[in-house]
């Protein structure tokens, strides 16, 4: 009973973080129906620009993870430039692998510089013990950031121009260009915010999890996942389906060994997919 | 005379597969024999993908299961049954094709993007369930005793055979791929291509079609796949269901010309020979993936129809020879 305690906060609370990363994709995927294939190594870059900061210049990773939503916002804008613009409108085949092409571009460099040994953050915090339970302070504040950032993307979407303009153009692009909105900026806009919530993911990761330039991946797929169990487009779902995610592979371990967690996550994906396409809280088709 | 002329396009596809295959064949040199094996493996895994991507317009990120699957299955025969190769290679497409009926039963209801997250769900569910699977191994796969190949003329012998029945494979399939586009079921696979709803008003029975065209791309991977890991000698997950193969699938595909008989041929000789220069080069050796990468983002953003595809437009004269 303990263990399905301990291992059951630990699952939420990682859940959290999974939840950012997934609403980074889902975001794209809501606003332009593009699915981004350049998710993982986004989150990757994320990791190692916090890693690169506090390992050389000895900036502090808390600080670090802001430098990193910054490199995202900006990596991302330029992705879309150079490789979804054009695309947009094209079947899916194409912009899948445009995206995948920017995959194997930022996986090949990378590789190159950094090779695929693992890395990690030494990074000591406070921890608290809660009965059986010990939450580690790096992964407690990681959520907590992963929450304020939740707060901040619902109140930029919802409270400013900006967002509304982003809304605006995932509802009807025709219309929203209509009424004036220059919906090619924001669209820009809205891959940058998807790739900055995947740097910052990665970079929260970073904080407490040892990863290596192909670390992404992983998450890439996870956030596939999630973004299905919450439905496409549609960002609380993507924290909600972070969160069972989480708790999942909290539970899962507990009964039987750990490398089943694949086996179940990826089958109740195609489930969902072919049950409910549209996520558990979506309308149904 | 005239049916010759008639199938001119599946001539000139067959005549470039025997060309690209000619030269180990005639020097019997066992390292371009090597080389050449690999691009043959790539015409059928990109051929058969091309029947579902070109031809019906459905992106499987995932193809390579199939590869694996079948791989997996005839490995098994081969050395826990004691099968000969050619059972194995049998067991490996059927149960390949079976795995893509039941699949395709089930996921080809997806459109578009919904059914390419799918397929990569389905690998890695795959990948995921045999590394857990005892009798297949587990995480570290299963080896083959040195003894099978006394059966073949011994180790030198099998390697050589090996690679004749995948010339043989690769001729096949791009007699598959030419008789699907040119029947009555592959226009009804291009019309889905073009619109899936008209299609169906049309009378093209969409669900049907549309399996029986996974079914068909399954085969031959399948197959492949057993002979391939016969001739490795061993077999693990990572190798079996690797997600940048499917992804390279795509892109010899998309190079030569998805849709058309001789693109994907193009496509994969033209790919594994680029990557071969690129691996060996001093300087694209570290960044060969980002070459690739790059690569493939011209393609897509420039010349999306591919080689083939383009010649095709530009030269409307070459289109009974460039099937």
């Amino acid at each position: 009973m303990d263990f399905i305690l301990a291992s059951l906060a630990d699952g939420l609370l990682l859940g959290f973080i999974y939840g950012i990363a997934a609403m980074g994709l889902t975001l794209i995927w809501g606003v332009m129906n593009v699915i981004n294939l350049a998710h993982g190594p986004i989150i990757a870059l994320g990791m190692f620009t916090v890693y690169l900061l506090f390992t050389f210049l000895g900036i502090p990773p808390y600080l670090g993870v802001l430098l990193a939503a910054v490199f995202g916002l900006l990596l991302g804008i330029v992705i879309y430039v150079i490789a979804v613009q054009r695309v947009i409108d094209a079947p899916h085949l194409s912009s899948l692998l445009a995206t995948f092409s920017v995959n194997m571009i930022i996986i090949g460099i990378g590789t190159a510089i950094f090779s695929t040994s693992p890395r990690n953050i030494d990074l000591q915090l406070w921890s608290i013990s809660l009965g059986p339970v010990t939450l580690q302070g790096t992964r407690v504040v990681a959520s907590f950031i992963a929450v304020l950032v939740t707060a901040g993307l619902y109140y930029f979407l919802y409270r400013t121009r900006q967002g509304k303009y982003i809304r605006a153009v995932a509802n009807n692009r025709a219309a929203a260009e209509l009424v004036g909105i220059p919906s090619n900026r924001v669209l820009a806009l809205s891959f940058g915010i998807g790739a900055m919530l995947a740097t910052i993911a990665g970079a929260l990761i970073a904080t407490f999890l040892p990863f290596n330039i192909l670390a992404g991946g992983t998450y890439e797929l996870k956030s596939f996942v999630i973004g299905v169990l919450g439905g496409l487009g549609n960002p609380v779902g993507a924290l909600v389906g972070g969160l069972i995610l989480g708790l999942l592979e909290g539970i899962v371990p507990t009964f039987t060994q750990t490398t089943w967690v694949p086996v179940i996550e990826f089958v109740l994906f195609v489930i969902i997919l072919l049950v409910r396409p549209n996520g558990l809280f979506g309308a149904k088709q | 005379m005239k049916t010759l002329k008639n199938h001119l396009g599946l001539i000139t596809s067959l005549v470039i597969v025997i060309l690209i295959a000619i030269a180990p064949i005639v020097s019997g040199n066992a390292a371009s024999r090597e080389v050449v094996f690999t691009i043959l493996r790539a015409i059928v895994l990109a051929s058969s993908l091309n029947i579902l991507l070109g031809y019906t317009g459905y992106v499987s990120f995932g193809h390579i299961v199939f590869f694996g699957f079948g791989g997996y299955v005839g490995f098994y025969l081969i050395t826990a049954q004691g099968q000969s190769l050619w059972v194995a290679m049998l067991a490996g497409g059927v149960v390949s094709g079976l795995l893509a009926y039941l699949l395709g039963k089930a996921i080809l209801r997806l459109r578009g993007a919904y059914f390419a997250l799918a397929t990569i769900g389905v690998n890695e569910a795959v990948r995921a369930f045999i590394n857990n699977f005892e009798p297949f191994g587990g995480p570290t796969g299963m080896t083959m005793n040195f003894s099978v190949y006394q059966e073949y003329g011994g180790a030198m012998k099998a390697l050589e055979m090996s690679f004749y029945i995948m010339l043989v494979l690769a001729l096949l399939v791009v007699v598959l791929s030419y008789v699907v586009r040119t029947s009555k079921f592959g226009l009804g696979l291009l019309a889905i291509r073009e619109d899936e709803d008209a299609a169906e008003v049309m009378g093209v029975v969409a669900p049907d079609a549309k399996t029986w065209a996974f079914v068909l791309s399954a085969i031959f991977p399948g197959m492949v796949g057993a002979l391939f890991f016969f001739k490795n000698g061993s077999v693990e997950p990572l190798d079996a269901f690797p997600l940048h193969t499917s992804i390279e699938m795509i892109v010899m595909v998309m190079l030569g010309g998805q849709g058309t008989v001789l693109g994907p041929i193009l496509g994969a000789a033209g790919y594994q020979r680029m990557r071969g220069l690129l691996v060996t080069s001093p300087i694209f050796k570290n960044i060969q993936l980002a070459v690739s990468g790059g690569l493939l983002l011209l393609i897509v953003l420039f010349v999306p129809a591919g080689v083939i595809g383009w010649a095709r437009q530009r030269w409307p004269k070459l289109r009974r020879v460039l099937q």
